[in-house]
């Protein structure tokens, strides 16, 4: 698999072979600026490959066009970024609501369970939140910790095969950062999703199944401008 | 539906900024309405000024000045008719009814009509309306004047006051008919009208107070007194013009082509309503330079509007991010930014209308005073409605611009921004 930035052609991500397997929980380590959410967004088929297939649950999202690449992710994807995740004018129970109005097998989950409104606020218990008395607020009254639960919420809501992260925690401390992880692996873990998350910090490798330094599956070439 | 629901949430925490983009297009869609408004109600006004009258009669002129110097008292007559022309005009077998207008002099600023109390029955205006008096009667002594409702109240004459008639047409005139003071009668009620601004006073009095006078200034060493006067012959040896009313309407343009045909003077008999059509076609392009200076304004409303999206569109980078990255389509970013731009314009064209009818509704009577102008509160017309559809489209798709470019991006940066 080959890609490079449409118009800078400085950065070129080049990745022979590198494999997930289901209810996965793998760690992405690299650098900043290492082409760790380059891949990201490849795997959640925001951006193609030039070269090469990227297979999704059995599709070759690269081979799919751009409508229907977008209803991909909305249906199998939830992701989560290093900081201002939310729509900051949305209230908290709208933003992790969100992921439904693209997907229809997502809110099918939901529905089967109860009402959107009723999930979304056990995802936020779940994830330590008060959701009864923070879920009308607006999101940017929240504090960055609560930001990335209610993000986390927002990927796991409708129960999608593959959640992606980049740095979820490295805007929390460390006492913060290992409690998010471990309520972020407990709820994959009930929803059977697999977990990919890239981190420059090499100290949360022992948290997971595997970890794998991105410099050891892809080569990148860098040019001078 | 959620494009809908986030474009209102994004409006409501941006709410200064979007309300005042929704106050300036409304506005403008005030001022573009507001124009239209007091042009139909200016020609609805001029249209309503006299009604039931044929045909004006006056010198050979052009239609358009003949009306404006007989109906609206602006500019004057380049010509009088003569007497013997009236008699024989009003004895056509077709006329019904005719009356003499003699204008010329002024009492501080408002012209002087000199004309028969046939005037106070045959003059109409607004449909049928006919005039009436506020208080008092039509003149019958030769020095009784009939005031129209602004000389009144702008003078502060009430009846029974006595008032001298200035020569000429200024304001301040340098030569009076000091001598023969008129004495108030009948004071008119409002009409909306030239009437209003107009001192109406018999034929002969006129003739009455130029006796002594010849080529526009009196005679040295005679004088006739106001007494003297009352027992000479008062008919006028000339008139300005005259109104007709015929008994069908079938005959206006046979007696049109009768007085236009008249041998022994050069006369000119016109339509009100056709004169006030050609009217229209003069003050046309400054009608149009109008329209097109409010359409202008609306244009810069929505330039404005745009700008004010664009202003935005970095910030909320991340908030494409945020949509592309829960499964939005870089459509979905389009259109969510497109929506916002046709809710505000929506949003402007409903308050700018509304505030338009609340002002008409709570200035109309004060318009109706100050101005003469009537503006009806009618339902928004064919034009209004149209023109407002066209506001919202053209702002929804001013709203594409941002909206593209907004699309451009969240495909070039896809999730990876750096804030």
């Amino acid at each position: 698999m080959r890609f490079s930035w449409p118009g800078s052609p400085r950065f070129t991500l080049d990745i022979k072979r590198f494999s997930v397997g289901n209810g996965e929980r793998v760690l992405l380590l690299g650098p900043s600026g290492g082409g760790k959410s380059t891949l990201l967004s490849l795997l959640a088929g925001i951006v193609s490959p030039q070269k090469g297939r990227i297979d999704i649950l059995g599709t070759d999202i690269g081979r799919v066009a751009g409508g229907a690449r977008d209803r991909f992710r909305a249906e199998h994807f939830g992701i989560i970024f290093q900081m201002f995740n939310l729509l900051p004018y949305a209230t908290v129970i709208d933003n992790v609501l969100l992921p439904l109005s693209f997907s229809e097998r997502r809110r099918a989950n939901v529905e089967r369970g109860g009402t959107p409104a009723d999930e979304a606020c056990r995802l936020l218990e779940r994830l330590g939140l008060p959701a009864g008395e923070i879920g009308g607020l607006r999101a940017s009254s929240l504090s960055v910790g609560q930001q990335q639960r209610v993000a986390a919420a927002r990927a796991l809501i409708g129960r999608p095969e593959i959640v992606i992260a980049d740095e979820p925690t490295s805007s929390l401390d460390r006492q913060r950062q290992k409690e998010f992880l471990e309520l972020l692996f407990e709820e994959t873990g009930a929803a059977g999703s697999t977990l990919i998350m890239v981190s420059h910090d090499e100290r949360l490798a022992e948290l997971f199944n595997r970890s794998v330094r991105l410099d050891e599956i892809a080569k990148i070439e860098r040019s001078r401008a | 539906m959620i494009v809908i629901r986030l474009a209102l949430q994004s409006l409501r925490a941006r709410w200064l900024t979007a309300l005042l983009s929704v106050l300036a297009i409304a506005f403008s869609v005030v001022l573009l309405l507001g124009v239209e408004k007091v042009r139909t109600g200016a020609r609805q006004s001029f249209a309503d000024t006299i009604s039931g009258t044929d045909l004006i009669v006056g010198a050979r002129s052009g239609g358009v000045q003949l009306l404006l110097y007989s109906v609206f008292r602006i500019g004057n007559a380049t010509n009088n008719m003569t007497w013997q022309s009236y008699k024989q005009i009003a004895e056509l077998p077709d006329v019904a009814w005719s009356v003499p207008m003699s204008l010329g002099d002024s009492h501080q600023g408002f012209r002087v009509l000199g004309t028969t109390p046939e005037f106070f029955t045959h003059y109409s205006y607004r449909g049928d309306q006919q005039l009436s008096f506020a208080a008092g009667a039509a003149f019958s002594d030769v020095f009784d004047a009939v005031l129209g409702a602004d000389v009144a109240a702008q003078l502060g004459y009430e009846i029974a006051d006595s008032i001298v008639i200035g020569h000429g047409l200024g304001s301040v005139s340098f030569l009076d008919h000091g001598d023969k003071p008129f004495k108030v009668t009948g004071i008119l009620e409002k009409t909306g009208t030239p009437v209003d601004r107009t001192v109406l006073v018999g034929l002969g009095a006129i003739e009455a107070i130029h006796v002594d006078w010849q080529r526009g200034a009196p005679v040295p060493g005679q004088n006739v007194s106001a007494a003297d006067v009352r027992a000479m012959d008062l008919t006028p040896d000339s008139i300005t013009a005259m109104l007709v009313g015929l008994k069908s309407r079938l005959a206006i343009f046979r007696v049109q082509r009768a007085v236009n045909e008249y041998a022994a003077e050069p006369l000119s008999a016109i339509l009100p309503g056709a004169a006030l059509q050609e009217l229209w076609g003069l003050v046309g392009v400054a009608e149009t330079a109008l329209a097109a200076v409010s359409a202008m304004v609306v244009v810069t409303a929505l330039i404005g509007m745009v700008t004010m999206i664009l202003t935005t569109l970095n910030e909320r980078r991340r908030e494409m991010a945020i949509l592309r990255s829960v499964g939005a389509s870089p459509r979905t970013v389009l259109g969510l930014l497109a929506t916002e731009a046709g809710m505000l314009t929506l949003a402007g064209v409903i308050a700018g209308t509304g505030f338009l009818y609340a002002a008409i509704a709570f200035l109309r009577p004060w318009i109706d005073r100050a101005y003469g102008l009537n503006l009806p509160l009618s339902v928004p017309t064919w034009w209004e409605l149209t023109t407002l559809c066209g506001i919202v489209i053209a702002g929804f798709l001013a709203g594409l611009v941002p909206a593209f470019l907004a699309y451009r991006r969240s495909l070039a940066d896809g999730m990876t921004v750096r804030v």
